[in-house]
């Protein structure tokens, strides 16, 4: 395990600049998960790290050593990918074993063992070590694919999207298993996602990528409270942050030069208005059972009809066709470029957000 | 117009049943969801009502005439498949008019029916655009105005929004809610996404197996779940069980789990010495250092506004949605308890008991949506 830095990392493929400029530091033991949606960069960054490509700029060293142009083998990396590569034919155990039997590594067999046992009994599939890996379930499988990777102590682990093809409830259940295992082994591990619940739930820090770019890293806390910029702000929540023209706000505080309000569940206020002066009106009470989704219809501006969802309880008496108040508190100020404004005082996030 | 009835729809495939002996009845207007896991049945009971299939026995009842055995096309029901089959090399007029041209509807007819399908559905300013260029959103419209410009009876839908992305998919969710809304047409819709169920249901029937597990508004299917399948297949995280082994007499509201007093809503049946389940809700989970039941901290996972916070007790894995300011650290030893009045309890069976729970159940029979 060790140190992963990469300093002003460019990959263009013809005119596409895949990956630009991209510096980033990964500590020992860190779990740390890049978002960003499809074609963002964040795969070859991968890629790169395991040097199944070679950057056209910048440098990348893993454990103080630079490996810009070592080959992958010599990287000691592992790679989990979207699609669980097993050998049809081993059984669990062998599949599991088979990167320690490599020659060139000289495990003894009662250290592979050992170290097999322990990975599967982590992974909960030490009952199926005697099982053919296409005797499992898809779930089985990715654990195994996932164990594979394990037993190995390699510098990191880059994983690409390893749990997108599994079902939800099991997706869910891995997200957990992954996260403590990371934190068991003290495995350092680079994931990349564009699933923000991946994201927020396993990083110790999340890597926003746009375009390319590494726009903003920091804890899932820091980056769902503090966002630098409105693309940052409507990567994480659910429902999305609601981005709002000032205009509706006249009585509200903002920084000079706000030209967007970015507020989630957490910064609005919504009560029950009396008659007249209504700020919005409640279109549709969307029930999810614990997180009730709020659609307000609020006033036009400049011939655009804007809308707010948010998070209520399901008690709250708030009913369809409701006239209602909203009223900001710590919401966020982001410039005509999208920029977020920071003042004392407004976006009271903490930014020490250590979980 | 359209009521549709189902009494006793039984389908079998050779050895396998399909539908197992299903009644229930979709009033006029309601946007009715179909719920469940694959090969629950819930497909084969929408292609029985469109006439796709026909039942082995049972009655399909459209306004109270017999249509079990009519062919579709004599139905006057419109089936919505995966909505973005278009005709590329048409405009989005003839896309939209192309039923009623197969019709032999009048052009004059035609035309005034298109237009106003397109107001409803916001796109009148595309009508003599290409779908070729087209945003997936407007795909999606003209899609839908072909099965309303014939103004069928009903519509069916076998999980439209299946092969969309998340985001369009919610906004898609939206707008067939809206749309809805306008229209009040009668809507049968098949999905297995439970989330997709509750935003977009006036009542939803969970299916398992062929067997129809409950009928019911989304909130009472949330709050009420008849059966432990539907309470574990409704929510996200779904809902958590202890097992306890206990008997249980009317008016009673505390059990024991694992010798500790835990409030329960008071029990409107009596129940032999058994083993039974206790269902809470994530979000009705908190930490409480006086709760008796002892837990260690085995996992939190921060989702913004609140977190799930997964709990290892004597009696399984507790999953608790908890407000993320709460501070929770992995490995620590916990108390936590319940929301009482919130509880459910489910025999050996998987059937849920009567409690004082299902008292204010007829409170909510009214429509949700206005």
């Amino acid at each position: 395990m060790a140190d992963v830095r990469l300093e002003g990392v460019t990959r263009s493929f013809g005119d596409t600049v895949a990956v630009s400029d991209l510096s980033l530091d990964i500590w020992d033991g860190e779990f740390v998960v890049l978002l960003g949606p499809t074609g963002a960069g964040k795969t070859t960054t991968l890629r790169l790290v395991a040097g199944l490509e070679r950057p056209d700029a910048g440098r990348i060293l893993i454990g103080g050593r630079d490996v810009t142009t070592v080959s992958p083998a010599e990287r000691d990396v592992a790679l989990v990918f979207q699609q669980y590569s097993l050998y049809p034919h081993l059984s669990v155990y062998d599949n599991l074993a088979f990167p320690l039997r490599a020659p060139i590594r000289r495990v003894p067999p009662d250290a592979i063992d050992r170290k097999v046992r322990e990975v599967a009994r982590m992974l909960q599939i030490d009952s199926k070590l005697n099982n053919r890996a296409t005797q499992l379930s898809g779930g089985q499988m990715q654990r195994v694919a996932i164990g594979r990777a394990l037993v190995r102590s390699p510098s990191i682990h880059l994983m690409d999207e390893p749990l997108s093809s599994l079902d939800a409830k099991l997706r869910a259940e891995l997200r957990l298993e992954l996260q403590r295992i990371q934190r068991e082994l003290g495995a350092t591990i680079l994931y990349v996602t564009h699933d923000q619940t991946e994201a927020m739930t396993m990083a110790s820090r999340v890597g926003v990528i746009d375009r390319g770019r590494l726009v903003q890293i920091g804890t899932p806390r820091q980056i769902y409270e503090d966002p630098d910029s409105t693309y940052v702000a409507t990567r994480l929540g659910q429902p999305g942050i609601n981005l709002l023209p000032p205009a509706l706000f006249n009585d509200a505080l903002m920084p000079d030069g706000t030209a967007t309000v970015a507020a989630r569940t957490e910064h609005l206020w919504i009560t029950r208005a009396g008659d007249g002066h209504a700020m919005g009106k409640v279109r549709w009470i969307e029930r999810l059972g614990d997180q009730n989704h709020l659609h307000i219809d609020l006033a036009q501006v400049h011939g655009k009809q804007y809308q707010v969802v948010t998070l209520v309880e399901p008690d709250t008496g708030i009913d369809v066709g409701d006239p209602v108040d909203l009223t900001l508190a710590g919401a966020l100020f982001f410039d005509a470029q999208g920029n977020r404004i920071r003042t004392a005082g407004t976006g009271g996030a903490s930014r020490n957000g250590h979980r | 117009m359209a009521r549709i009835s189902i009494q006793d729809l039984h389908k079998a495939f050779d050895d396998f049943v399909a539908v197992k002996n299903s009644s229930f009845t979709i009033e006029d207007g309601e946007f009715f969801v179909m719920l469940g896991p694959s090969g629950c049945g819930k497909t084969t009971t929408l292609r029985m009502i469109a006439g796709l299939e026909l039942p082995t026995s049972g009655l399909i009842l459209l306004d109270g005439e017999d249509v079990t055995f009519r062919r579709a096309a004599w139905r006057d029901i419109a089936f919505v498949f995966q909505l973005f089959a278009l005709y590329p090399h048409m405009n989005v007029r003839r896309n939209i008019g192309f039923p009623l041209i197969c019709e032999g509807v009048p052009r004059a007819e035609i035309r005034r029916r298109v237009e106003e399908t397109a107001r409803i559905l916001r796109i009148d300013q595309l009508l003599d655009r290409s779908v070729s260029g087209l945003s997936g959103g407007d795909l999606q419209r003209v899609a839908l105005g072909r099965a309303i410009v014939r103004q069928p009876k009903a519509f069916l839908m076998d999980e439209p929004l299946g092969v969309l992305d998340t985001e369009l998919r919610e906004a898609m969710i939206g707008e067939l809610r809206a749309l809805h809304m306008r229209l009040r047409a009668t809507t049968v819709y098949v999905t297995h996404d439970q989330l997709e169920a509750m935003a977009i249901a006036d009542r939803i029937a969970v299916m398992n197996h062929g067997v129809v597990e409950q009928v019911g508004h989304p909130r009472d299917i949330y709050d009420r779940p008849a059966t432990r399948f539907v309470a574990d297949f409704i929510g996200s995280p779904p809902m958590n069980f202890l097992s306890v082994r206990t008997c249980l007499a009317p008016g009673q509201s505390e059990i024991l789990v694992g010798g500790v007093p835990v409030t329960v809503p008071p029990l409107r049946e009596a129940v032999a010495e058994s083993d039974l389940v206790l269902g809470v809700r994530p979000e009705h989970v908190r930490l409480d250092d006086g709760g008796g039941i002892r837990a260690q901290v085995y996992g939190a996972e921060y989702l913004g506004t609140t977190q799930i916070v997964t709990l290892r007790t004597g009696h399984g894995m507790v999953k608790a949605r908890l407000p993320s300011s709460s501070p929770v650290r992995v490995g620590e030893t916990v108390g936590i308890a319940f929301r009482p009045e919130k509880l459910s309890l489910f025999d050996a069976a998987g059937r849920a008991l009567r409690t004082a729970l299902h008292d204010a159940a007829a409170l909510t029979g009214g429509r949700r949506h206005g």
